[in-house]
């Protein structure tokens, strides 16, 4: 029995590695992918462009604008005097932010009254004009506690002194800078090896089926689940190579911290395997050609990265999604990338992230040996 | 080029096509799919996640205090009783994602006068989350300092605001800050990638793997024939597509549709084009089903995905990344999208965006049509 596995083994490797270009689609898209993610995926914003209408020409409004021009957040790139042009140069999306000051601004103050600072924020990314508006926020709130504090201290400056405040201290941990990166990077780790695994696997059984060879391997005296086994394996092997790799450029290119235990990584990642390939023998037991093949893994892959909270908190989607989510693989998988790279948690925090995966993983591989019998008769 | 035998190809590719009612049906619910997917997995308003926190003090004060980030609605907050090790915990496993920690000595400190810090505790392994959290925080804790000072000073006779500006913020084109109005409409760039580039990959490559390629070299169609015989199904599948994601976005998610309908339609024909021709380009240097859909992957899909501002802006990547965006279709696509769904832009001012898109339709037909020719190797 170990015989007819190692051939099958030996056949399927020769076949994978057999010719320069497929050697090549192991290592290169995945490199190739990581790459473009770590470069292009950012929820950062640096240098807003920024347009801003001064019509109040005063200290006070100077005061404020300076505080923006400072911010690494906004680059005022325009300083105009009628807001029909600023309208324009957010309809035509170059400036994405814009501040309007109008005239009375420090005759309001001086009056005590509040005075309006107008903002106009592109939201056609609605992600950028969240955070631009806070930012903003900031820049214009500091600026109205310390003008009004510069008051107080002139009319009454032992009351400055005491006088209570509260402020918030954010204690940013696991990712001190707010890197986008360091919270892509691991989730592209999972996110790759699951493209590669699945499609892999579903494409090799299927292949064989299309081309026929499927039934000349079935009249050897190979048993469907030594077939399996064999199959399976040296994919389970080139996706740790392909983990190792990309994680590798990961931490060296890109510089994202490993804190944690390697050891725990890497049981995760031979569950998560085991439930990928569970998923790819599953689809090519419901597949006929190679093209049924690719869409069925691809209906699988949309959702399954976009709801395992790749890119966005699984917490913040509706209910009935939130169910849905359970029965990903890489939803747990995603928690012990970021666990041990960013987190630097152990055993003790990951474990249910491993146990479901294994029950996962068994559940997929049982239900796929149970079709794949099916299939044959 | 004879009508006749042109029509012969598509009906022998449609009869392909609908042999396969699997791939057929997925194809058809796929950007049914994609865009519910979209529209309700992804959530960038990030409300209502859990918060943890420790009230070492327990006063009125500080109950105050909390009372205001109950009353914000941005916090699903979690009272925590024991202490730190409870909050690192929480934050470690993921059960929270902020931690606010008032001081023990927070009523006293606030009759003492000067600022008092309220800690924020945030799981930045999220950047973006992170950034949006806090931002919220800071608004509630402001908002309460304010009022604190405006009782503080008013009991000792002066009257002035402690924040003398109001940020007036007006968010164009999605006033609601609505996340499905941002990433909808280039979900539709993302379905046309997938049906295009994917399916077609596959068509010549399928047919010299199975071998059928020589019997179709061994009739008088000519290569050109074959291309278009072969591309204009999808076509047709593609703009179906198209329009079904467009009307599933403007009625059922109700992202506002305020450009020209025609405009859409014609840009979409085009890049309907543009990524026909690069999967038909890819099936025919690729010649293996597996190797053709790792490619499609990297050249047509990623790109839309990634270096299309679909998801993330492009002006906040590295510049050079900045400029490879402009080698790929899909920016200029995404862009008219989003211009024509949320802008309303006039289709006289899309010209940035249309004209390259033309140009690469032109550039990438010609190239698909000199790309295959009727030689066996």
């Amino acid at each position: 029995m170990l015989g007819r596995i190692k051939q099958m083994i030996v056949k399927e490797f020769i076949q994978v590695l057999r010719d320069k270009r497929t050697r090549f689609l192991l290592i290169g898209p995945p490199i190739i992918q990581m790459l473009i993610f770590g470069y292009a995926a950012t929820y950062e914003i640096h240098h807003v462009a920024t347009a801003v209408v001064d019509r109040d020409h005063s200290q006070e409004s100077r005061d404020l604008v300076s505080r923006f021009t400072s911010s690494p957040y906004f680059d005022v790139k325009w300083q105009l005097s009628d807001s029909r042009q600023l309208g324009d140069l957010i309809d035509q999306g170059n400036a994405t932010v814009g501040l309007e000051i109008h005239t009375g601004f420090a005759q309001q103050l001086r009056k005590g009254e509040t005075a309006p600072l107008q903002v106009i924020v592109d939201a056609t990314n609605s992600n950028t004009a969240l955070i631009a508006s806070s930012y903003i926020s900031q820049i214009a709130l500091g600026f109205a506690r310390n003008y009004q504090q510069d008051r107080i201290y002139r009319i009454a400056p032992q009351l400055a002194e005491v006088m209570p405040s509260v402020v918030l201290e954010p204690r940013p941990w696991y990712n001190p800078d707010f890197s986008s990166r360091w919270f892509l990077v691991p989730g592209v780790i999972g996110s790759l090896t699951l493209v590669l695994v699945i499609m892999l696997t579903a494409f090799a059984v299927v292949r064989e089926r299309e081309i026929g060879t499927l039934e000349q391997i079935m009249v050897t005296p190979i048993r469907p689940a030594e077939f399996i086994l064999g199959k399976t394996l040296p994919f389970f092997l080139i996706g740790l190579f392909d983990v190792l790799l990309i994680g590798a450029v990961g931490s060296l290119w890109f510089q994202v911290p490993f804190r944690g235990s390697i050891w725990v990584l890497i049981a995760g990642v031979v569950l998560f395997l085991l439930c990928m390939l569970g998923v790819g023998l599953l689809i090519s037991t419901v597949s006929s050609t190679q093209q049924q093949a690719m869409v069925t893994s691809f209906f699988y892959i949309m959702p399954a990265i976009t709801f395992s909270g790749f890119g966005f908190p699984i917490s913040t989607m509706p209910q009935w999604m939130q169910y849905i989510t359970y029965a990903l693989p890489l939803r747990y998988f995603l928690v012990v990338l970021r666990g041990t790279y960013l987190k630097g948690v152990g055993m003790d925090v990951l474990w249910p992230q491993m146990l479901a995966m294994l029950c996962l993983g068994l559940g997929f591989l049982t239900v796929a040996v149970l079709r794949f019998h099916k299939a044959l008769d | 080029m004879s009508p006749t035998r042109l029509v012969a190809v598509a009906r022998k590719e449609i009869i392909q096509i609908l042999r396969d009612v699997r791939s057929l049906m997925i194809v058809i619910v796929m950007p049914v799919a994609m865009v519910l997917l979209f529209g309700y997995g992804v959530n960038l308003d990030l409300k209502g996640l859990p918060v943890y926190v420790l009230d070492q003090e327990g006063s009125q004060q500080s109950q105050d205090l909390l009372k205001h980030f109950q009353a914000s609605g941005y916090f699903h907050l979690v009272r925590v009783a024991t202490g730190y090790p409870e909050v690192r915990r929480a934050l470690d496993d993921g059960r929270a994602k902020m931690g606010i920690v008032i001081p023990w000595n927070f009523s006293q400190s606030l009759r003492d006068g000067g600022p008092v810090p309220v800690q924020a505790l945030v799981d930045a392994s999220d950047d973006n989350t992170a950034n949006v959290l806090i931002g919220y925080a800071q608004a509630v804790v402001q908002e309460y300092s304010a009022e604190l000072q405006l009782n503080w000073l008013g009991t000792r006779g002066i009257s002035v605001q402690p924040i003398p500006v109001s940020v007036e913020t007006r968010t164009w084109y999605n006033e609601d800050l609505e996340s499905s109005a941002f990433i909808i409409p280039g979900v539709l760039a993302l379905v046309m990638s997938v049906i295009g580039a994917f399916l077609t990959s596959l068509t010549i490559a399928r047919e010299w793997e199975r071998g059928t390629m020589e019997q179709l070299i061994s009739t008088p169609v000519t290569a050109m024939e074959i291309m278009l015989g072969k591309l204009t199904p999808y076509f047709v599948l593609g703009i179906l597509d198209t329009i079904v994601g467009a009307a599933i976005a403007i009625f059922w998610f109700h992202v506002p549709f305020r450009g020209s309908f025609v405009t859409l339609l014609a840009a979409s024909a085009m890049f309907m084009v543009v990524v026909l021709s690069l999967g038909y380009f890819i099936s025919v240097l690729a010649k293996n089903q597996f190797a053709a859909c790792q490619i499609a992957l990297i050249v047509a899909f990623l790109p839309a995905f990634l270096l299309s501002g679909f998801l993330f802006p492009i002006e906040q990547m590295p510049v050079a990344l900045q400029w490879i965006t402009r080698i790929f279709p899909a920016r200029y696509y995404v862009s008219v999208l989003k211009k024509i769904f949320l802008k309303g832009t006039p289709t006289a001012m899309l010209y940035a965006d249309l004209i390259p898109l033309a140009v690469f339709t032109v550039v990438l037909a010609l190239l698909a049509t000199r790309s295959f020719h009727k030689r066996l190797e």
